[in-house]
């Protein structure tokens, strides 16, 4: 029988999966929620891989969360890449917008960062 | 005869994948103190190897010597979650434990344990997040495993730290193993404390108390004296604050922290308790007893004083933050 715990991982072995998490951790996308006047908030979205289409994404995004929303690019946000900014909290439906495999970009739920209270 | 002695085989596969979930789930006692342990059968045949366990199977077979029961109110430092597991697996030979629960959420309100809630664990700690999920995962199959034994233990009855019914010094009839088991945690849990609270589980620190001063400020209190608990200068936790709530503040004259914007307890206890799993516990030990210094390069690192590991950490980022409120002035 095995031990599940036991065959895993190997404490001296070289840290290869580090380093590639390490790697993943430039690539970080960041989602962030921003509080405005009263109950209002923003949620932006940083570092989507620019291999997607991020007018597409938007585009898809504001009909499923039924939010406005906006890409900001380079000039105003220096040194961001492009940026979706989205009306409302919608932190929890763009991560599981990312992760989906069948609707959505099937990303890595690891290089994603969730920002916020 | 044949039956009983079948099903109690069946269950026995069942509480062993329990088993083995809850060294798992201990932060890898077991592994740690044996790694080579390939060979564990059941859970009797590997009590042994743990030492201070030996230890205390030894104090106990002394049934005079009736242990304190460890997941009492005043033992404020304990885990809350591991006591409800081991409330679990100890329901059959334990009944006396349902004042315990009450008073566990009156506990942790006085002062809040970061760590304690399970939400927290699986969204934030990330190389727990598997771990998590398994544990979730067989913990259900815990539950349907533990009806059988359930209608069966009633024949088995006594008080484990009283030492009545089967727990009697001089008791001869065999013990089922679902009591075994729970004798086993309780006595883990018991004589090796450090055990339950290694790590951040057990991390507590005063709750933030936010004020709201006018409208659209918070103001948190009580920064200094979190930052003085977590050995963080209070520029660092602050930055912290700023960035991930996406806004600013200043302090004021009682080094209070004054944010932009609404924000709740809760919201602010949110953050601290990231801030604490990113910046504060070591990821090694797990034990908050840190110290964050700059390093030669510019680089923040954390060197741990219970088991001297060092990491760096990332620093403290900002992000991109939109344009609210007033609209930005027109260039030129």
């Amino acid at each position: 029988m095995s031990i599940e715990n036991l065959k895993t991982y190997d404490p001296f072995a070289e840290a290869d999966d580090d380093s590639g998490q390490t790697k993943q951790t430039q690539e970080y996308i960041h989602i962030r929620i921003q509080q405005r006047n009263g109950r209002k908030t923003l949620t932006t979205v940083q570092g989507i891989p620019s291999k997607f289409d991020h007018k597409k994404i938007l585009k898809v995004v504001k009909k499923d969360f039924a939010c406005n929303g906006t890409i900001i690019s380079d000039t105003e946000s220096k040194g961001m890449g492009e940026v979706i900014q989205l009306q409302g909290d919608q932190r929890l439906k763009i991560k599981e917008f990312l992760t989906n495999k069948d609707e959505g970009l099937g990303l890595d739920e690891k290089t994603i960062k969730v920002h916020g209270f | 005869m044949e039956p009983t002695a079948q099903r109690r085989a069946s269950r026995k596969s069942v509480a062993f994948t329990d088993e083995k979930l809850v060294v798992d789930a201990d932060g890898n006692v077991t592994i740690m103190a044996s790694p080579d342990d390939d060979t564990k059968g059941t859970a009797v045949s590997h009590t042994p190897r743990t030492p201070p366990l030996s230890a205390a199977l030894g104090a106990f077979t002394d049934a005079s010597q009736a242990p304190v029961e460890s997941t009492t109110d005043g033992a404020g430092d304990l885990d809350l979650s591991l006591m409800k597991k081991k409330k679990k697996k100890v329901k059959v030979a334990e009944d006396g434990e349902g004042a315990d629960e009450a008073a566990a959420p009156a506990d942790g309100e006085e002062a809040i344990d970061l760590s304690m809630k399970k939400k927290k664990k699986k969204k934030v700690v990330k190389e727990d997040d598997e771990f998590a999920k398994k544990l979730e995962a067989l913990k259900l199959e815990g539950k349907e495993g533990e009806e059988a034994p359930a209608a069966e233990g009633k024949e088995q009855e006594g008080d484990l730290e009283k030492g009545t019914g089967i727990w009697a010094h001089d008791e001869s009839k065999t013990i089922n193993y679902e009591p075994l088991l729970g004798r086993f945690f309780a006595l883990l849990a018991q004589k090796n404390p450090d055990h339950a609270s290694s790590g951040t589980r057990s991390y507590k620190i005063p709750p933030p108390q936010c004020l709201r001063e006018g409208n659209k400020k918070t103001i948190f209190a009580n920064i200094a004296e979190i930052c003085k608990r977590m050995k963080r200068t209070d520029e660092h936790v602050t930055a912290y604050l700023f960035a991930e709530l996406g806004t600013s503040g200043s302090v004021d004259g009682a080094r209070r922290l004054v944010i932009k914007g609404r924000f709740q307890q809760k919201q602010i206890e949110n953050v601290l308790r990231t801030y604490i799993i990113e910046y504060v516990t070591c990821k090694t030990c797990r034990s908050p007893n840190t110290e964050l210094s700059k390093g030669e390069n510019r680089l923040y690192f954390i060197t741990c004083n219970s088991c001297g590991s060092r990491r760096s950490v990332q620093a403290i980022k900002t992000g991109f933050s939109a344009q609210v409120g007033k609209r930005r002035k027109m260039q030129g």
